[in-house]
Parts: structure tokens; C-alpha cells; sequence
């Protein structure tokens, strides 16, 4: 067991000192999210007042949308990493070496999880020094936070099987594109559930990036409903738990095809 | 944990006792039923610096997978410093450096960077870890250039990292795959004076694979040349081409001629073996090529053919390998990269 913390440390450094010294990288991934909370913010200010809609301030509505859609985007090009570092014959270096190969995979959703974590708070400060509320307090935060991180364990360790099953850059960027607008306008990130069209409200339903979205949201609010914070964050930690299972399978599978 | 996987190891690699590496009937293949290895054989006594030869495709690469774990054979078994590296893989990973055809450095941390981790992971700690990758940084000329991230770096630079990589564990079997290809002649030959330094160093085998003949000539002590996944001759250098008795004589025609005309001529030449005709090139052995080649020359004349050019050798590894495969050398790559183009077994 310490030897898989400490070769997932050592794998993790790597890949955050690379990070580290991309610093066009790191102000983008701080950029985009205020675009969005702005523009979004702008765009949809007067939505609130619709009948229905069920909120005060369209900024308070919109962190979490924020938030969860920037973890989507951010974790879902997790898998262009392991594609790049299998064709350029890093992985198999690691994999010749008595490197634990369950780190391999760890560090990649470590890694994943600590971006966004920070990404969240990030976003989450900007939203409260642009005049959001947060009823819910601490505690709601750390749900948002907490939630996030799970879609950005979902999505990287998604993204990873499809880069080791496809080996195709080209393929992880369609599949990203095509998904990243319909996962997060088929979710409350922008709207409110009770305004959505009956059919886009049962596929909200199945879409894990909702899960989040609403397991925040509630835990966010001035009288939380925690049964249902548990229901919604439980089902996507069973999610992650089944798609981390899928990425491990497949890391597996390229090992015997090399 | 780590100290008692060695011991075995060490013990395996005393020279004169068991091989260092030995492969025996190893066949693989891979999906869409290419067969990369097909009963392939050998073993490398320890000390020793062996050469696997062979053109692009006759399943060098595989081979060396196969014995640095990180492929399967379908069938056959593999030792590597007395381990089977199928049921004892983790502690074969201790026991061995790989340098890989492709540069395995992390091309976003620096020199020094990709040396520790490579000394981490393999159990090194401290100051013996930093000790250990200064001197290797000093010893392959990196000191100047190993806080610079490793993108930065020339081709020359980073196959001198690999090879520094591939020793912070001060292993008993070094596997150097293709280790100048895409190099510059300079530093080729820097090289190739590193890998008969390191050979010299105290104990250390290595398994070079190259598909060029001069360098496994250069560096090999033995070696094995493979074909199309086997084993088609083993011996040192100086006994393979031994085997071919005499020297090569090698005629260029002005222009190509029925091969029978050719062969035809050479049959009045009593000293001239084992003649072959490609294209308007003829060549043939001899005991003596200097003394048989007037004869040659005026043969081929005398039945109306003229002579472009000429030329008498030593025996080389092409030639061996012409006699042991049935093609030359050159040949083999062309065919194999007319036949599969792409997605083939790397």
C-alpha cells in the first residue's frame, strides 16, 4: 500500500511540475471559467424572473453551472496525456520499469482531481467577489467542490479508456467537442429544470453531470436537503467508482497488446 | 524487498555460470495473424555484449519486449539474470536498464528529473540517488544541460539520457534497442564509444539490437542474425563470415543480361563459387578474390558482356546474412516496408 501512495506521488509531481511550467495553461484554465460566469451572467440575467424559475439571482443559479461544466471541460482531455505518452514511448518506459501499475492510473485521477479542486475554489471566490450568495455556507461549498471532483474523475478516467481503445487523437477530440454543449445544456448548469421541454427533463435525469448540478445546488441552499445531496453525490461516486474500473480494465488490455 | 529480489540476480550473472539471457522457442503473434516471432532461440553469456540482427520486421523489437516484461510470448520461455521473466517480471524490472527505440524521457521534466524518477521507482533513495544521477549526468557530457527540460535537448542529447536512464539502477542486463537509429554519423560514433566503454564496465551484459551489420560487427562479441521471427545463425562476428570460406567478388555490368549468359561464363572460372545474378549485378565467392578476379573479368568479356565495375571483399555480415536468409540485406528492409506499410508490429 505505500508503495502505491508513494510511486501515485511521484507520478502525480511529474505530471504537476509539467503543468507547472505551462503557464499559458494555467491562466486559460482560470480565464475561461470568468467568461463563462460573465457572459452566461449577462446573458441569461432576466431568466430568474420567469415564473418558476425558483431563484433570487441568476449568479447565484449560475457558480454551480460554472463549476461543473469547467470540471466536464477541463477533465474530459485527460485521455490526449495518455495517448500522447503512449505514442512517444513514455508509457512503455514506465511500464518496463518495477513502477506499481495501478499509479499509472492514480496519478492520472489524482492529478485530475486536484485541478479541479483547485479550479472550483477558484471559481467559486470569483462568483462571491462578483456579489454571489451562498446560503448553504461551508458546507455547501465543500459539496460543490466535492461533487466536482467526481465529475472530473468520471470524465478523465472516460477519457483515458477512450484514448488507450482508440490510440486516435483525432477521435478524443471529436468525441469531446461533440459532447461538452449537449452534457451541459442537457443538465440545470444554465436552466432551471421546471422551464425544460418534459423529454429534456428525463434525459437531465440520466445525465451524471446533473447529478452533480443538483447534489450542489441543494446542498448549497439556505435549508439543505440532505437525503437528496446523498442520493445524487452517492450515484455519481458509484459512477466513478465503475468508470475508474473500466480505465484500469482497459489500461490491462493495452498492456497485452503492446 | 528490493535488495532480496537482486541476490538472485547477481548470482545468475557470475560469467562462466548460467547465461545472462536465454530465450528458448519464443513465438509470438500479433492480432491480424502477423507472426513476429516464430521459434526463436539463443542465449547471451554473461559479461558479454550481443547483437540480435536483423532487417526492420524480423521481430527484434518483439524479442526485447518479450524480455524486458513488457510483452508476452504466446509460447516458449525467456530468462533474464536467471529470472523467468513471465513468472518472476516484477523482479526482472530490478535486474535490467531499457533503452527503447523511442526515446522513453519525459519530455516536459528535465534531464535530472527523468534520471530521479527512474532511480526512485527503482528503490533508489538520498544521496545515493542524487550521487548516482550526477555521475551518470557527468559521465554522458548532460551536466550542462540537466536542469533544461528535455524537449530542449538534441536527438544526440536524449539517446545519451535513455542510456543513462536505462543505468540508474546499475543493472546486470542493459537492453539497448536500435541505439543509433536516426543519429547523426558524429553521434553514432560517440555512441558506439560509450556502449565499448560500457561493456568493459565490470559485469554488465548487454543485448544490442541493430539493423545496422557494421554496428553489430563493431560492438557485438556474438551475435545472432534473425529472420522473418528465427534464429537463422549465431557465432561471433569472425565465425559467421569464417563460414563463408573466401572472399566476395563483385561485378557490375554495363547492362542486364539473361542470368544464364552470366552463369554460363562463370562456369570457366574454376576458383569462382556460389555465383548469383540481381539485376546487372553479379557477385560470387572466391578463396582467393584478388587472383580469380582477371579471370572473372575476362570470362565475363570473352562471352561478350562488359564490366562497368568491379570490386574484392572480405567477407561481410551482408554476406552472411545473403547466405543465411537468401536475400540481401538492404532487400529485407525494402520487402518488409512494402508489406506492411503501417500499423504493423512495432
Amino acid at each position: 500500500m505505500t508503495t502505491i501512495a508513494a510511486h501515485t506521488t511521484w507520478m502525480t509531481g511529474r505530471q504537476l511540475r509539467a503543468i507547472a511550467r505551462q503557464p499559458a495553461y494555467l491562466v486559460i484554465m482560470l480565464i475561461q471559467p470568468v467568461i463563462w460566469l460573465f457572459l452566461f451572467g449577462s446573458l441569461f440575467r432576466k431568466v430568474v424572473e420567469l415564473p418558476g424559475f425558483g431563484a433570487a439571482s441568476y449568479l447565484d443559479y449560475l457558480v454551480p453551472g460554472v463549476v461543473i461544466m469547467s470540471a466536464l471541460s477541463s477533465s474530459m482531455w485527460s485521455g490526449m496525456t495518455v495517448l500522447e505518452e503512449i505514442d512517444r514511448g513514455i508509457m512503455d518506459r514506465f511500464l518496463v520499469l518495477p513502477l506499481h501499475r495501478s499509479a499509472i492510473i492514480n496519478a492520472s485521477a489524482v492529478l485530475q482531481s486536484l485541478t479541479v479542486a483547485v479550479q472550483s475554489v477558484i471559481i467559486v471566490l470569483i462568483g462571491w467577489a462578483a456579489g454571489a450568495h451562498y446560503p448553504g455556507g461551508a458546507a455547501g461549498l465543500i459539496v460543490l467542490v466535492a461533487v466536482s471532483v467526481l465529475v472530473a474523475v468520471v470524465f478523465s478516467a472516460l477519457s483515458n479508456t477512450v484514448g488507450m481503445l482508440v490510440r486516435q487523437r483525432e477521435t478524443i477530440i471529436g468525441i469531446n467537442t461533440f459532447l461538452l454543449l449537449p452534457l451541459t445544456f442537457l443538465s440545470t448548469a444554465f436552466m432551471a429544470k421546471t422551464l425544460m421541454p418534459h423529454w429534456m427533463r428525463i434525459v437531465a435525469d440520466c445525465n451524471p453531470l446533473n447529478w452533480a448540478l443538483e447534489a450542489g445546488r441543494a446542498a448549497m441552499s439556505a435549508n439543505p436537503d440532505w437525503p437528496r445531496v446523498l442520493a445524487q453525490g452517492g450515484g455519481l461516486a458509484v459512477l466513478a467508482t465503475a468508470v475508474t474500473a473500466l480505465s484500469v480494465l482497459t489500461f490491462r488490455a493495452y498492456q497485452k497488446s503492446v | 524487498m528490493i535488495t532480496q529480489a537482486r541476490a538472485p540476480a547477481a548470482a545468475g550473472g557470475a560469467p562462466g555460470t548460467a547465461p545472462a539471457i536465454e530465450a528458448r522457442d519464443l513465438v509470438k503473434t500479433y492480432p491480424k495473424g502477423v507472426r513476429a516471432l516464430d521459434g526463436l532461440s539463443f542465449a547471451v553469456p554473461a559479461g558479454t555484449v550481443f547483437g540480435l540482427l536483423g532487417p526492420n520486421g524480423a521481430g527484434k523489437s518483439t524479442t526485447v519486449k518479450i524480455l524486458t516484461t513488457l510483452a508476452q510470448a504466446d509460447s516458449g520461455t525467456a530468462t533474464v539474470a536467471g529470472l523467468d521473466v513471465r513468472a518472476r517480471a516484477a523482479q526482472v524490472r530490478h535486474a535490467i536498464g531499457v533503452v527503447a527505440q523511442r526515446s522513453g524521457a519525459d519530455p516536459t521534466a528535465t534531464g535530472r528529473e527523468n534520471l530521479l524518477l527512474s532511480g526512485r521507482i527503482q528503490g533508489l533513495r538520498g544521496r545515493e540517488l542524487t550521487r548516482r544521477a550526477d555521475d551518470l549526468l557527468g559521465r554522458f557530457g548532460l551536466d550542462g544541460a540537466a536542469g533544461r527540460v528535455v524537449r530542449t535537448y538534441s536527438g544526440g542529447m536524449r539517446r545519451r539520457l535513455d542510456v543513462a536512464m536505462g543505468l540508474i539502477n546499475r543493472p546486470d542486463v542493459l537492453f539497448l534497442d536500435e541505439p543509433t537509429a536516426g543519429l547523426d554519423p558524429e553521434s553514432r560514433s560517440a555512441m558506439w564509444e560509450e556502449i565499448g566503454r560500457l561493456s568493459a564496465a565490470e559485469g554488465l551484459t548487454i543485448l544490442l539490437t541493430t539493423h545496422y551489420l557494421e554496428e553489430a560487427d563493431r560492438l557485438a562479441s556474438r551475435l545472432a542474425i534473425i529472420d522473418r521471427g528465427r534464429v537463422v545463425a549465431a557465432g561471433t562476428p569472425d565465425e559467421l563470415k569464417g563460414q563463408l570460406h573466401g572472399d566476395s567478388v563483385q561485378v557490375e555490368l554495363a547492362e542486364q543480361v539473361a542470368a544464364g549468359q552470366v552463369l554460363g561464363a562463370l562456369e570457366r572460372v574454376p576458383a569462382v563459387r556460389d555465383p548469383r545474378v540481381e539485376g546487372n549485378f553479379v557477385s560470387a565467392r572466391a578463396d582467393e578474390g584478388a587472383t580469380a578476379l582477371p579471370a572473372v573479368l575476362t570470362a565475363l568479356e570473352g562471352a561478350g558482356l562488359s564490366v562497368r565495375a568491379a570490386t574484392v571483399a572480405r567477407p561481410s555480415l551482408d554476406d552472411v546474412y545473403l547466405r543465411h536468409a537468401g536475400r540481401r540485406f538492404a532487400e529485407a528492409d525494402r520487402s518488409h516496408s512494402v508489406a506492411t506499410p503501417a500499423g504493423g508490429p512495432r
